[in-house]
């Protein structure tokens, strides 16, 4: 190989790994995510940088792992501390595995939120709830319950096995079947792992082994995509009704050509300007994270923390045909 | 154990016959400065990250820069003679996952720490055993067999654990992956360069290890020169879950938990390393060096660009530009390169 050859791929690398290197005295808040290229996340995003904009004197850092993994989200946080952020607001894909490398960033000063997906208590200090489980898991199985007087078969299709707030909202659904939905009956609960391929297979097995199922309720954003497009596809629009947690933007043509009767989500909007904001309050108000503290989260209010240092932020919304129009654009 | 001179090619043996890596010996000689470019390409990313970044040169930094591949590296050291030998292993990351799960059980059940090192060996060693009886017992291609149990190892570790998780795992276990020998050198660095030391004895110092570029090269030519080609393919595939075993204790103690998903998608990125190292993915050529290197500048690049806020997927394409590289090269250097010297 020649010396040309040799000093061209050292060359393209070089390029591919330089950027400028332009740091101000600001206060930097990183706001990692579960993946990137996920609406939902650019969504929260957008929240953050508005929150910033209010704040005045903070840079977001917008940063997430390609493959939603713990071992991804740690090269991640790995680089932030190198990096000597601020504070780090994560959405954890694992309420355990972060906790050694967030105790470590805590013990460099750094300011640590978990916010959407949280992590066990001893790797931050505050979590932000996006909502409060119980009602999400509620407003869940009250999706599909509202558009089925006579009760009927219903199945959920969740992301992965391990995501911690998924398995927490279906454990609270379970928990209100009996008492609120007595005439709805859960078949089965299966994982698509927030992958559309997998998410479309496990939608159209659902199908198939439970016949009488009037409803797939997917919380999650990836999930409910696939089943609606499965219940598309097969002219069964109308049989089933396909419901949970989606964003509006995505899940329009579903809502009007029939597929849905509605779904909820809360505000991601709201939710990484939250989470920005609650950074801010420990990071540079020195606000103290205990039980019963009031911390505030600007335009979207006030939160209190409970005995494990978390808080609720606010109720799911619905969507329905009436306002899909106006949030599709929003988000 | 008897020793072979040198690796170089001008080596004689004792019958003053040689036996090269590869048998075209023009593009060796191309091979031969692969290294080289990698040493390169480690250098420019040095340089290149520490003036974009002012938090780059900074020791902790390093350190912490290092756990981004040793877990990983230290499989990709067995894999690269597993793939040398012609065969691969596509189920590592499943084994870690099982060794990780049945470690959280022993851990449960209030195994102190030395045991639990030992069940996740063990269970890595057992699960390279199988994959090694089953390939070359059964004469099953192996793509097709670790396929198969990278699919079984992982469903077990679903079927034991589901959507829970392990974490009541001893203080001490920690060390392994959270612990520090000296100053900022962690044990798993230090472990790292220690396995790495002894497979490049191992590969390029030793019979056993000529014998599996021998192998690599013709196994059927191998054979009838009296190498035991199964049972040395069998003792590759034990090296290779021993390897993975003790990453998957390593990966353990770094996150303090268990879940079945563990260590997802590592395979791909172990074998990234050994090919970009050099390695033939045909078979027959390779060397430790490069797969170390190439070990380091895969965690250069993720945390070099982690460090100046990059996107991953970037990291992805700089990653796959860098492999189709290494593949592409040898096929055009073949085509377009200066005329062979026979």
């Amino acid at each position: 190989m020649n010396i040309i050859k040799k000093l061209g791929l050292a060359a393209a690398m070089s390029a591919a790994l330089f950027a400028s290197a332009a740091h101000a005295e600001t206060v930097k808040i990183a706001l990692v995510v579960k993946s990137l290229g996920n609406g939902f996340f650019d969504a929260a995003n957008k929240g953050a940088q508005e929150a910033a904009k209010e704040l005045g004197d903070v840079e977001i850092i917008y940063t997430g792992p390609t493959k939603a993994t713990a071992e991804g989200q740690i090269e991640v946080i790995n680089s932030l501390i190198a990096q000597k952020v601020n504070a780090i607001a994560v959405s954890a894909n694992d309420a355990d595995a972060l906790v050694p490398t967030l105790k470590k960033a805590m013990q460099r000063g750094i300011t640590v939120v978990s916010w959407d997906s949280g992590v066990a208590p001893e790797g931050r200090q505050v979590h932000l709830n996006p909502s409060d489980t119980n009602l999400i898991g509620e407003t869940i199985i009250k999706l599909a319950a509202d558009h089925l007087p006579e009760g009927g078969d219903v199945a959920i299709l969740s992301a992965a096995s391990t995501a911690t707030n998924q398995n927490a909202w279906i454990d609270a659904a379970k928990k209100a079947l009996p008492e609120k939905f007595p005439k709805i009956n859960l078949v089965a609960t299966v994982y698509g792992d927030d992958d559309s391929a997998k998410s479309t297979d496990e939608a159209k097995g659902l199908l198939k082994s439970y016949p009488n199922l009037k409803a797939i309720i997917a919380p999650t954003t990836v999930g409910v995509v696939a089943a609606a497009q499965v219940v598309t596809d097969q002219n069964l629009i109308g049989k089933v009704n396909v419901t949970g947690l989606a964003l509006p933007s995505e899940f329009k043509k579903f809502i009007d050509n029939g597929t849905s009767q509605g779904v909820a989500l809360w505000n991601p909007i709201d939710l990484g300007y939250s989470a920005v904001y609650l950074a801010y309050d420990l990071a540079v108000k020195k606000d103290e994270a205990k039980p019963g503290a009031k911390l505030s989260i600007g335009r979207v209010g006030e939160v209190t923390l409970d005995d494990t240092n978390s808080a609720p932020m606010a109720a799911p919304f619905t969507f329905d045909k009436k306002n899909i129009e106006e949030f599709s654009k929003i988000y | 154990m008897t020793l072979v001179a040198s690796a170089a090619p001008q080596t004689t043996s004792s019958q003053g016959r040689r036996l090269p890596d590869r048998l075209d010996k023009p593009f060796r000689s191309a091979l031969l400065s692969w290294e080289m470019l990698l040493v390169l390409i480690v250098v420019a990313i040095f340089v290149v990250n520490s003036f974009a970044s002012p938090y780059f040169l900074d020791p902790w930094s390093l350190s912490d820069l290092s756990f981004n591949f040793t877990e990983k590296g230290l499989i990709a050291l067995a894999m690269a003679l597993l793939i040398i030998s012609g065969e691969i292993d596509l189920s590592v990351a499943a084994i870690m996952a099982l060794g990780s799960t049945l470690m959280g059980m022993a851990a449960e059940a209030g195994i102190a720490t030395p045991g639990l090192v030992a069940i996740g060996i063990g269970t890595g060693l057992a699960c390279g055993a199988f994959n090694g009886v089953l390939v070359t017992k059964l004469g099953l291609p192996s793509i097709v067999v670790t396929i198969g149990t990278m699919s079984l190892f992982r469903g077990l570790a679903f079927i034991i654990l589901g959507d829970q998780a392990y974490k009541n795992y001893p203080a001490d276990f920690a060390f392994f992956g959270q612990g520090y020998v000296a100053w900022v050198f962690s044990f798993e660095l230090v472990l790292f360069v220690v396995a790495a030391l002894v497979f490049w004895f191992l590969l390029h110092r030793t019979n056993f290890g000529r014998r599996v570029f021998t192998i690599g090269n013709n196994p059927i030519a191998a054979q009838f020169s009296g190498v035991r080609v199964e049972r040395i393919k069998f003792v590759l595939f034990c090296l290779t879950g021993l390897m993975a075993g003790i990453a998957s204790v390593l990966i353990t103690s770094r996150l303090g938990s268990t879940r079945p998903s563990i260590a997802q998608g590592y395979e791909l990125e172990v074998i990234t390393m050994a090919v970009l190292g050099g390695v033939s993915i045909l078979g027959g050529s390779g060397s430790i060096l490069g797969v170390v290197l190439a070990a380091v500048i895969m965690g250069l690049v993720t945390f070099g660009l982690g460090l100046l806020n990059v996107p991953g997927i970037v990291m992805s394409i700089v990653i796959g530009v860098l492999l189709i590289s290494v593949i592409a090269l040898p096929i055009l250097w073949n085509r377009y390169g200066p005329r062979k010297a026979f």
